[in-house]
């Protein structure tokens, strides 16, 4: 029954299993334009919704006008807060414990913010509508600045709450505080900095910026009144947690909503949230009876929906003369914007933030941070990051150089010698994390070798010397960054989304012919899940991948999952297909045992099919077992192949990676130069080295904007300086440097295939790696730390108040 | 209520070959009518303010972003979007196959347009450097490949209809 003409290895390469660059499945189509994206949709009769939205970024609604809207040609309907109040849904809870307005009801607290939605026949009509609805404002006084939002005299912003002290995660100190979360050890923290030989302060800001996939925001509802149902197609990352959602707040039952997510052009983050126009047009096909699309244009994505990062970070590090760290102390002030609509875990405030004693082993650490309103836009997503380790990882990086800075010392050394040790893991950090495995010397010293770290201080040096004797206008800046990730939310004990845990989930069929469908609780936004999940089936039971299909993002179909973000595809999900795929292989291995006649325990595994143990020609091909479950199963077996797993994983995974950027900075035009950038990835198992490759040119590629040149800017009125493309910086191919990738390979000791997830890897530590660069760049010249992000002008600036420009 | 007739116009064009008209309004962008009118929905839109490229289409020998052009701009004229791009016989062309071979996109929706590019790009300058390649897609904008797997993937494509080998693999 075996292929005898095969060897094994071309019966594995046929599998094109794990560690194979398999071409994409997903490419097929959208090579030729055949995507199916959620605007590519069109429904007999639908409609579509547009946003009237404010100007102003606080100010209070007199009026709202809807007659002249109303009688534009096309336009059906115009709702407000007030016909929102009539079914209950003006407000809507948020993942983070607060409500946020679906509707401005009585005030603005941003400018962007939805104020009505009007619905029409088509998309022209409907912006026709938007511009004859008359909204009477009166302005009120403007927070922008988040270090003024707890000021005693601060303009109150959110008057539902202004007398409710005790927020969803603890008290409230000012009508502008969302919250506070600690952890660590204080008082001994406090007591290793009154002993410190050395420490140092610096406040690192990571300013407010946007995910901003290619694809907007978007839905297309679908109200049938006969039956009650309601079907949504959207841009979501969570389709189920929408599911549930829809469920909670509009009070439909949760098995008559469909929730389908298609093709989605790029997340980052972006859509993982519930945003007003899901619900605006939810409620406007109940109303009108007829499907609804919402799509977001871009000036609505960057100014309304879902900043991140935009936290203020205090960081302390104290350690000795000879550069050991023996504590960690930072203080977060974070603007939530004007709701708190974060995207964390419910218990999470500050998301994995206590991830920020990085790479190192810190004897003791604490960390406290403050949350706030102010009037932006609400958000705070995990952009391509795990619930704030973007931030933690840029803090302790930055904090780790400029001690290093202080030392006198070079910032891989004191890297080196801080780092966490191989036979420590695993290992317990002092903010409460467990790290899995690790071996960061390895790393690191093959990225150091490999740029020829060494001879790169060298010629720094050199240049520096010519610079002060005046020969060279340009300085030379290494960034090194050692950063440590936590992905792959997440264990039952500690994460859950609006009370579901975080596991996810996998259903494997086979067919009689030895194909099969897997369906997933996850949802690719460009990942290749299609691809890559196969591969792990294929490795795991024989089949080849080419025959398995892979569908998500359908909540009828697939069984319940908590979504793609946060790199934990891989971690979660994938080990849920990995658990999924060994319940069918131990069923195929008693039906073989059956077939074969022998005792379960006399089979062994090879490659794709089970072989009596010597005797190598009894062989039964995992292809055949699949036609046997289907005809000829033992006795009292029943029949089929086919399993579904549930997968709350132990732990979470710890990726990390060791990054070097080499720059030149023109100190009179601010211009930088990226000569190099070599980024070193240890995500554990490699699943398909071609997509990992991909996914990290891809995260270095949005590291590199937000470090040199992203921002979502206010003006002190509250007006965004960012709205679009022309302002908010999104590189080309021009400026795009050229990626160095390589890797090292450290398992995950707790995952089913040892695979940890890298989506986000490169975000968290391309950002420091470039940041660290240009404040290497600048160090010899008496600066400690610039803030981000380090476009032309901001060099220039530093350089002229370095006096070494005119 | 339906929308009265006000100032249509009348509008024919060929498109992938095909030649199709349509009764528009004055200020219907080509992009919507390509997509909503014609339901060829490879034509993605990623911003409507020029920048993104995600519309680029082929309007008589130019690259064009479809999304800062009226449909009765192009009365007449000449298109062809990503739905054209596939060989006579279904396979898929060198650019496409380029894409696939060198993982030059993720989520894809800024393929269409910048395959369209590439297509006029190949069409201009049938042996591209990494420079030029690089210079004449940076009206498209990718948020997934960071750009180095489309500038490999234009490569396999100029060397494949150029006869000629190209061994690199993606990275
Ligand atoms: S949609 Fe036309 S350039 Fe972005
Ligand atoms: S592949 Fe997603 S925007 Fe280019």
């Amino acid at each position: 029954m075996n292929d005898i003409t095969l060897t094994r290895e071309e019966r594995e390469a046929k599998l094109e299993g794990l560690g194979c660059r398999r071409k994409r499945v997903e490419d097929i189509r959208f090579t030729q334009g055949k995507g199916n994206y959620v605007d590519d949709l069109k429904l007999p009769g639908m409609l579509h919704g547009d946003f009237v939205r404010s100007p102003y970024a606080h100010a209070r609604i007199k009026s709202i006008n809807k007659d002249a809207a109303l009688k534009v040609p096309g336009v059906l309907a115009v709702l407000t807060a007030e016909d929102l109040k009539g079914v209950n849904l003006a407000w809507m809870p948020t993942l983070a414990g607060d409500v946020q307005m679906v509707l401005a009801d009585g005030k603005v607290l941003f400018q962007g913010q939805e104020v009505a939605f009007v619905v029409a026949t088509d998309r022209y009509a409907a912006d026709d509508g938007v511009v004859a609805v008359d909204v009477e404002y009166e302005a009120l006084p403007v927070l922008i600045d988040p270090f003024k939002a707890l000021e005693p005299d601060a303009p109150v912003l959110r008057e539902d709450i202004k007398d409710k002290m005790d927020g969803a995660h603890g008290p409230r100190r000012h009508p502008n505080h969302i919250f506070e979360w600690t952890v660590g050890d204080k008082e001994l923290t406090d007591a290793a900095f009154s002993k410190a030989e050395v420490a140092i302060k610096e406040l690192i800001s990571y300013q407010r910026v946007h995910p901003s996939p290619l694809e907007t925001c978007q839905c297309v509802c679908s109200f049938d009144k006969i039956k009650g149902e309601l079907t949504i197609w959207g841009t979501f990352q969570a389709p189920h947690v929408i599911r549930t959602v829809v469920a909670l707040i509009a009070k439909l039952p949760e098995q008559k909503i469909h929730v389908i997510s298609p093709d989605i052009g790029g997340g980052f983050g972006n859509k993982v949230g519930a945003y007003p126009g899901y619900i605006c047009a939810a409620v406007a096909s109940i109303v009108t009876g007829k499907p609804v699309k919402w799509v977001e244009d871009r000036i609505e994505n960057l100014t309304a929906t879902s900043f991140a990062r935009d936290y203020h970070m205090t960081a302390e590090i104290a350690a000795t003369k000879e550069g050991k760290v023996t504590a960690l102390r930072v203080h977060v002030l974070a603007d939530h914007g004007a709701f708190d609509a974060c995207a964390d875990p419910s218990k999470w405030p500050a998301g994995f933030f206590n991830i920020v004693t990085g790479s190192y082993d810190f004897p003791t650490a604490y960390v406290s941070v403050d949350g706030i309103y102010t009037n932006k836009a609400p958000g705070g997503v995990a952009y391509r990051c795990s619930f704030r380790v973007t931030e933690a990882a840029y803090c302790i990086e930055r904090a780790m150089d400029i001690l290093a800075q202080k030392l006198g010392m070079d910032p891989a050394e004191l890297r080196m010698k801080n780092f966490i040790k191989p036979e420590q893991f695993p290992y317990h950090s002092a903010l409460g994390w467990e790290y899995d495995s690790g071996d960061y010397q390895t790393a690191l010293n093959k990225a150091l070798e490999t740029v020829k770290y060494e001879d790169l201080r060298k010629e720094q040096a050199a240049k520096r010397e010519a610079f002060r004797r005046g020969e060279t206008r340009e300085i030379m800046g290494v960034g090194v960054c050692f950063f440590t990730e936590i992905v792959g939310a997440g264990p039952s004990k500690n994460c859950d989304i609006l009370g579901i845990a975080m596991f996810d989930s996998c259903e494997i069929r086979l067919h009689p012919t030895g194909a099969g469908i897997a369906r997933m609780g996850t949802k690719s936004q460009g990942q290749g899940h299609e691809t890559t999940y196969a591969q792990i089936i294929a490795s795991e039971i024989g089949i080849p991948a080419e025959d398995i299909t892979v569908e998500e993002g359908n909540t009828d179909t697939a069984p319940y999952g908590l979504g793609t973000y946060g790199s934990r595809s891989t971690p979660v999900a994938g080990a849920a297909i990995a658990t999924a795929a060994r319940k069918i292989k131990a069923k195929a291995q008693m039906i073989a045992a059956y077939r074969l006649e022998v005792h379960e325990d006399d089979l062994e595994w090879d490659v794709d099919g089970f072989r009596v143990k010597g005797l190598p020609e009894k062989f039964m091909s995992m292809k055949d077992i699949c036609w046997a479950a289907y005809n000829s199963v033992p006795p009292g077996m029943e029949p089929g192949l086919e399993a579904v797993s549930y997968y709350d994983p132990p732990n979470m995974t710890y990726p990390f990676g060791a990054y070097v950027c080499v720059m030149d900075i023109d100190v009179d035009t601010g211009v930088y130069k990226v000569r190099r950038f070599y980024a070193l990835d240890d995500c554990g198992t490699r699943i398909n080295p071609m997509i990992i490759e991909g996914q990290v040119h891809g995260g270095l590629t949005e590291a590199f904007a937000i470090a040199m040149g992203q921002e979502i800017r206010y003006d002190e009125t509250g007006n965004v300086l960012t709205g679009s493309f022309m302002d908010f910086f999104l590189p080309t191919a021009m400026e795009t440097p050229h990626w160095e990738t390589d890797y090292t390979v450290t398992p995950s000791p707790h995952h089913p295939i040892g695979a940890k997830g890298v989506g986000e890897s490169p975000n968290v530590g391309g950002v420091p790696a470039f940041s660290n660069a240009v404040n290497d760049a600048f160090s010899f010249l008496g600066s400690t730390h610039i803030q981000m992000p380090h476009d032309f002008w901001r060099n220039w600036q530093a350089a002229k108040r370095l006096g070494v420009t005119g | 209520m339906t929308t009265p007739q006000i100032g249509k116009i009348h509008v024919t064009m060929t498109v992938n070959g095909t030649q199709v008209d349509g009764l528009v309004e004055p200020r219907l962008l080509l992009v919507h009518f390509i997509r909503e009118n014609l339901q060829l929905t490879g034509t993605h839109i990623g911003c409507e303010t020029s920048h993104c490229g995600a519309c680029t289409v082929d309007l008589d020998g130019m690259s064009v972003k479809s999304c800062t052009v009226f449909a009765v701009q192009v009365d007449g004229a000449n298109i062809m979007t990503i739905e054209g791009m596939a060989n006579a016989d279904g396979t898929l062309s060198a650019l496409q196959e380029g894409f696939r071979m060198m993982h030059g996109l993720q989520c894809g929706f800024c393929t269409p347009g910048m395959i369209m590019r590439a297509h006029r790009l190949l069409k201009e300058n049938p042996n591209p450097n990494e420079e030029e390649i690089r210079f004449g897609i940076s009206g498209n904008l990718c948020r997934c490949t960071g750009y180095q797997n489309i500038v490999k993937a234009i490569q396999y494509a100029a060397a494949k209809l150029n006869g000629t080998e190209f061994k690199e693999a993606a990275e």
